[in-house]
This record gives structure tokens, sequence and C-alpha cells, in this order.
């Protein structure tokens, strides 16, 4: 039931981003905000690896952002 | 002065990497096509287990676009880590990981295994290229190992560029081949921990670097695999705002029980009657739901994200992710950071196992697969240096707080505290030149 809810939402937000693609975004001269270092969408990527290590090894998720990980018995 | 030294370092990293990969391109051209990050974190728990990881990673930019991306990374751990065995009124004595001596947990404390202690090396490449049509290559391995485990994996991904680069969809896999090794061997799921004199003689130096083997161990290492796949979709919204959506999917078959973690067998009054070893399921399967955007104010930009994953093991957890970065003058710029994460329990975790009742199919309480709420507070400072080198400061404070999934303290148990919250820093320096 849960899991239905789930892929449904995702279906209609999925959806709503591509249909709504073509009316959004900018003229490759208005990207001078976005072609900023800070502007990517990992800016930061070894705070990141640090991070993921960290709550990867903590608690009990992973993945999302990117892969998901592995190579790390931790406690 | 600085700029001669980090000019030297870069000089003999690009030396090293081209003699690695066997290129024979002058060095002074090669030097500015490098760009390398590196960074120094510590991370300790109040009383617990403290961490140190040092990387540095490399990207070599080639003329048509192609990037290639090499990273190491070392890390040294030491400290206590719970046993996942309760706390009870009076002393408590449990055999070594190794099979080769004991240790003791105080009356009303937590029980912690003090022999913790691994360092790990891993080595990162990934090749990325642009191809015909707006779409991207990459393709990536990654090898890790440490004291008792091992981790091969590699990873490939396919982007595509639509709507003037305003829209990216991506799609990509990842295959990873896991082998743990632990000290004394693989302990014989849900049996009990045999605790005898007899066995080993008593140790109490701290110290298990005996390679024994555990007399209820069954295999001296086991192994799992792991199938990741991600779907990705970024859209620029306008000038300032940009958005990703991810789905990921990760199925995983094989050995994920922790050998190291045992839980209590109680009677009726709480007191404990013996430890068993703990039992996951051979198989679980992730799935992941991920939203991140990026605001570029006038002067500041607010990065936010939030994660959705959910698994069969009954796990549900939410992750909120914020930054705010403050640009200052001169390029300099301060980093709030605030996250919080909230987990339910496994359908498995139970904190304790009641005597006389027959065993489940699986059980561990580790407080890590319990209900538990989570939350970091940190802040970031950023400078830039003479000739484009960047440096930067991070200190954060982490909580984690487990929290009782419904179930009730038999006798003595009621007075103990078996949901103990765990306190961290974590302090990290970057240097990118």
């Amino acid at each position: 039931m849960k899991k239905s809810h789930l892929l449904k939402a995702s279906l209609v937000m999925l959806s709503i981003i591509l249909t709504g693609c073509s009316s959004l975004g900018v003229e490759p001269w208005e990207r001078d905000l976005l072609a900023k270092d800070e502007m990517a969408l990992s800016s930061a990527p070894l705070d990141a690896a640090l991070d993921d290590h960290i709550y990867f090894s903590k608690e009990a998720s992973s993945g999302g952002r990117s892969f998901g990980g592995g190579g790390c018995g931790c406690n | 002065m600085q700029l001669k030294q980090s000019t030297q370092l870069k000089s003999l990293l690009t030396t090293a990497t081209c003699a690695l990969l066997g290129s024979t391109t002058t060095q002074a051209n090669e030097l500015e096509n490098w760009q390398f990050d590196t960074a120094l974190m510590v991370y300790s728990e109040v009383d617990r287990v403290s961490a140190a990881e040092a990387i540095i990673a490399g990207e070599r930019t080639y003329d048509n676009d192609q990037v290639l991306n090499l990273k190491l990374t070392l890390d040294a751990l030491t400290g206590a880590s719970a046993n996942g065995a309760v706390a009870q009124p009076h002393v408590q004595t449990f055999t070594r990981p190794s099979g080769k001596g004991q240790y003791q947990a105080d009356a009303n404390t937590t029980p912690l295994d003090d022999t913790f202690k691994d360092t790990r090396v891993q080595l990162t490449g990934q090749w990325t290229q642009p191809l015909s049509d707006g779409y991207t290559w990459s393709v990536g391995g990654n090898f890790s190992k440490e004291f008792d485990y091992m981790s091969l994996s590699g990873n490939t991904n396919i982007a595509k560029d639509f709507n003037k680069k305003n829209t990216t969809v991506s799609a990509g896999i990842a295959l990873a081949f896991d082998q743990i090794k632990p000290k004394g061997g693989i302990p014989d799921p849900l049996t009990p921990m045999i605790i005898s004199d007899l066995i080993s003689g008593y140790d109490d130096e701290g110290e298990d670097d005996d390679d024994g083997i555990n007399p209820s161990s069954i295999a001296s290492s086991d192994n799992k695999t792991t199938v990741d796949l991600l779907f990705g979709v970024t859209q620029v919204i306008n000038r300032r705002m940009l958005v990703q959506m991810n789905y990921s999917f990760s199925q995983v078959d094989g050995y994920m029980t922790d050998p190291y973690k045992i839980l209590s067998v109680l009677d009726i009054n709480g007191i404990s009657q013996e430890y068993r070893y703990e039992k996951r399921p051979d198989s679980r399967q992730k799935h992941a739901f991920y939203l991140q955007t990026k605001y570029h104010f006038e002067h500041s930009i607010i990065d936010a994200s939030y994660r959705f994953m959910t698994d069969d093991w009954g796990i549900n957890s939410h992750t909120v992710d914020l930054r705010y970065r403050i640009m200052l003058a001169g390029d300099h710029y301060i980093e709030p950071h605030l996250r919080f994460y909230k987990q339910a329990a496994a359908d498995f975790y139970q904190p304790f196992l009641n005597q006389g009742t027959a065993l489940p199919e699986f059980a561990s309480a580790d407080y890590r697969i319990g209900e538990m709420d989570t939350y970091t507070l940190g802040i970031k400072y950023g400078m830039p240096m003479k000739s484009g080198q960047k440096l930067a400061f991070r200190v954060e404070y982490y909580n984690q707080a487990p929290k009782n999934a419904g179930f009730t303290q038999p006798g003595v148990l009621a007075e103990q505290q078996i949901y103990e919250s765990i306190d961290a820093i974590i302090a990290q320096v970057s240097y990118s030149f």
C-alpha cells in the first residue's frame, strides 16, 4: 500500500518535471550564477565523501544522492 | 613561501600520478591540467570510537573535456563500540572476538568492546567523457581494504542533456563484491557466546591481537554482493535555481550480520543469563528517493536536500540536510550546516532476547538498526589563498538518540539506561591547489 503510493507520487512528480522542462531553464548567456563552482550540486565532494562514510557507519541508511557505497565493515 | 610549497607539492603529486599512469607528457604542461583536493578529518565520540581520515583527490582534465578522477583515502579507527548487550546491575564478562581472552563491563554501564581497532585504504578511479548528441559517459572502480574487510566495485553511468542543457537525465549501475574476514572467524549465529576461563585465561590488556579462532566460529570468512541502480533528473529552474531528483535501488545479497554483535538473554527478572550472536537476513532491498535544490541569493547560496529511504527490513528513514553559504568580502565564506535524520527500527531489531521463548529467525540488538533520531550542527569557514589555492575548516557536533521502539524492560532492566545517547565531534581541514 505504502509502496504503491510512493510509486504514484514519484511518477506524478517525474511527469510534472518532464512536461514542465521545456518552459523552465535559462539561455546560455544567463548561466553566470549557475556556472560558479559553489552552485554545483556536489560543490564539496570530499566533505560529502567523509559525511557519507560517517553516516553510512552510524545509521541504517545510504544512497540517494549517489551510489550507496560500501567497502567498510565499520562500527 | 606558501606558493612555493604548494607548487612543489603539486609538482610532486603530478609526477607521481603521471609515473603511475605511464604518461610521458612534460611536467610543466601537466601541472596546469591537474587540480588536487585534500582533506583531513577527525571524528571522535565521547568514550567510544575515534577515527582519523585523510583524502587526497586529483582531477585531470583533457583537451576534449574528458576528465580523470583519482582518489586515495586512508583511515584509522580505534576505541570502544557497543557490543549489543544491555547494561546490568552487576559486572559482566564477555569473550573477545578472537576467542582468546575476555573483557568486562562495569555494573550499570552499556557494555563496550574496547578492542576495536582498524585501518583502511581505499582507491577510487573515475573516467568521464562527453559523447555525441549531448551524452556523457562515465566509468569507474573502487577498491578498499581493511584488516577484516575487503570491497571491490565498479560502476558506469550515462547522462543526456536536453533543452539547452537545462535538463539532464542520467542512469547508472554499480556492482560491488565485499568480503568480511572477522577476527576469530564467523560466529555461529544465535548460538551462545562461550565464556570460559579454560579457553583463554583472563586477559585485561585491552588488546586483541591474537589471531585465535573463536570456539563459536563456523567459517573464517563470508561475502556479500551489491547491485545499485541510480536514476536522476537535474533541472535548471531559472538563473538562480536548480533542482535534482534521484531514485536509487539497491539489492544486497550475502552476509550482512555484524559478527561482533551479540544480544543479552534475560530471565523474567531482567537478569542476563547468557549472550547470543546476532543474525540478520542475507538479503536486503533498499529504495531511496532524493530531492536536492540550490538557490543563489544575492550574497548567499542555500543548499537543501531531503531523502526518504525504505527497505524490506522495515527500516524507513527521513534525512533533511541544509547548508547556507554566506559570501563574505574577499571570497571568504561561512557556511552553517544542519542535518536531521530519523529512522524506524528493523523488523528483527530487539534490544534483548527473553529466556524460555523460542529463538526468532533473525535478531539484532545493534542500536544502529533500531529506532533512532540524530542531528548534526556544524559550521564551515573557507578562504582563498594567494594564488588560487583554497583553505577551509569545518567543525560539527553530531548527536545520536536511540529510542525505545515499544519494548518493555523486565525487572532490574527497568532501572537501566539501554538507549544511551551518543555525542561526537567532527573536525576537518580541507586544502585545494
